[in-house]
């Protein structure tokens, strides 16, 4: 028999710090903010929590992308964990919400906050220039070495190879795209936490200023600065908790070569996004038609389409012709689409905004935001690496 | 309070996988790394072949042909004194399939299409040959 470790693990608690463009408060102080939210979410104490983890640790580099250790946070806290963990690597920003489910499956672990904070609006009051060309090395080193010298000084060079060569080989066009943009800002008008909240209309969007065809402004998402945490439980210790346990039905993952400058397929998909959706499918015996919304991941635009076309919620080249219009993607569609607003309208917390808003969905704290009964969604998470997980209620 | 000008361009670090990459084009010609084992190419570089694990990797001539698998006109000015508009692209390499090298298209700035043959040209910078891509006139088969 397959061993699913994480049908073992159940998130019993979330929440968000506020998030700010900037905010008044330290990224240490947003942390602890969210943390200690997620735990009396959960209807937990602090003494309860035994494992911490974050994505991606603490660095000076990447203008505020990495603010605050686990060991920085476990001391705020008052946490003296038996288990912690800073990752960035591997299976995407999901990494370590994944080993903790692997840690609390193996017994290292019965409550794992797990955070993710990020101080790059604070970051960009001091400059506004690109990370890139920062920093005290004349030479660029590693992957950013092939394509930094070329003057592609944003991800979004590269995601914008992924958009046109989809527009070209399906004809696919930029009124299509926009509907991802313009869905989120609907959703995000009814999210407080959003960062983005003013009505978006498509022809907003068209005459919005290009960033790197076909990619626009409404395109990227946002630097913010701001805390998200959950806490993920073993489900015997979370039985008799506040909330009802949200069951990890499955997870997956794919890591692929774009970390070391490996680039597979014609540009029109994200294949090691395949390979995880591949593996989040085979781990459950629920399918796409199951899922009662998604929160997809949208760095770029262009990555929502990728990525629900790798899930199977699309067949490939679909995506496009599926959000136009918006309706199929709607609050009451077929399947609701980043229902608070997504990255592009409510931040750039690497996935866990996304997270966050699954439990939201699920625990029913919506509002005007909420898609009615939901009791299923598919969370996918990454651009470079990938991770998804579909998260359940009883 | 004036800032020192960004240069031009960052240039790569000459790194010991990836140096014979940048210095390639000083005399004119693009190599990239190939098993000697099995023949498949792979970039960037690695120490062992991906492909069967041989260590008898080495840098070898290419034709300095392929096609633009991607493109894209980059109109944001990401700092100081940056040129724009320019084009940057994925160029696929005739020797095999998804061998792909990113780079500077060197051509007008609507010109660019997907499936575009083109070839190489080199721009020194310091001790830095950076392969540029031009339309290939002569159709860009290898």
């Amino acid at each position: 028999m397959t061993l699913h470790p994480e049908k073992l693990a159940c998130i019993t608690g979330a929440a968000q710090s506020e998030v700010g463009r900037p905010s008044s408060r330290t990224a240490l102080q947003l942390t602890a903010d969210a943390c200690l939210a997620a735990i009396a979410d959960a209807g937990l104490e602090v003494s309860d929590i035994d494992g911490i983890a974050c994505y991606p640790g603490k660095s000076a580099e990447g203008g505020g992308i990495a603010p605050v250790s686990p060991s920085e946070a476990a001391a705020v806290l008052g946490i003296d964990p038996d288990w912690i963990l800073a990752s960035a690597e591997g299976f995407s920003h999901m990494a370590p919400i994944f080993n903790a489910i692997t840690a609390i499956a193996c017994g290292l672990a019965r409550h794992v906050v797990v955070f993710r904070s990020v101080a790059q609006a604070t970051a960009r009051m001091a400059s506004r220039s690109s990370t890139l060309m920062s920093g005290s090395r004349n030479r660029v080193e590693g992957n950013n070495a092939w394509t930094v010298p070329f003057n592609a000084l944003s991800p979004i060079n590269t995601f914008a190879l992924y958009a046109q060569a989809y527009f070209e080989k399906y004809g696919a066009n930029e009124e299509q795209l926009g509907m991802i943009a313009v869905n989120n800002r609907r959703n995000a008008a009814h999210n407080e936490n959003a960062v983005y909240r003013k009505p978006l209309s498509l022809e907003d969007y068209l005459a919005s200023r290009v960033i790197s065809t076909p990619l626009r402004l409404f395109d990227c998402d946002s630097h913010i600065d701001g805390s998200t945490a959950i806490v993920v439980s073993h489900k015997d210790a979370a039985k008799d908790l506040k909330n009802p346990p949200l069951h990890i039905e499955s997870m997956g993952m794919g890591v692929g070569g774009l970390w070391v400058g490996r680039y597979e397929g014609d540009f029109t998909s994200m294949p090691a996004a395949h390979k995880c959706g591949q593996m989040l499918w085979s781990r459950t015996d629920l399918k796409p038609a199951d899922m009662d919304c998604a929160q997809i991941y949208d760095g770029f635009s262009i990555h929502v389409w990728m990525w629900m076309e790798a899930l199977g919620l699309v067949p490939p080249g679909e995506a496009c012709r599926f959000v136009e219009g918006g309706q199929r993607i709607a609050l009451d569609g077929e399947l609701p689409l980043n229902t608070g607003g997504g990255q592009l309208s409510a931040g750039r917390f690497h996935g866990y905004g996304h997270i966050h808003e699954a439990t939201v969905q699920l625990w029913n704290r919506g509002g005007g935001r909420q898609v009615a009964d939901a009791k299923t969604c598919i969370i996918s998470n990454g651009g470079y690496g990938y991770g998804a997980m579909i998260l359940r209620r009883d | 309070m004036s800032e020192a000008k960004p240069p031009a361009r960052k240039l790569p670090a000459l790194e010991p996988d990836t140096a014979f990459f940048w210095t390639s084009g000083a005399d004119g010609v693009l190599r990239i790394q190939r098993c000697g084992d099995c023949g498949t190419w792979q970039h960037p570089p690695f120490p062992r072949c991906s492909s069967c694990g041989s260590e008898a990797v080495a840098p070898e001539p290419v034709s300095g042909k392929g096609r633009i698998a991607s493109y894209t006109i980059n109109r944001e000015p990401w700092v100081p004194g940056l040129e724009v508009p320019f084009l940057y692209a994925a160029v696929e390499l005739a020797e095999q399939k998804e061998l792909y090298v990113f780079t500077n298209l060197l051509a007008p700035i609507d010109a660019a299409r997907v499936d575009m043959p083109v070839s190489v040209t080199f721009e020194q910078h310091e001790d830095v040959w950076l392969p540029m891509f031009r339309p290939d006139e002569t159709g860009g088969a290898a």
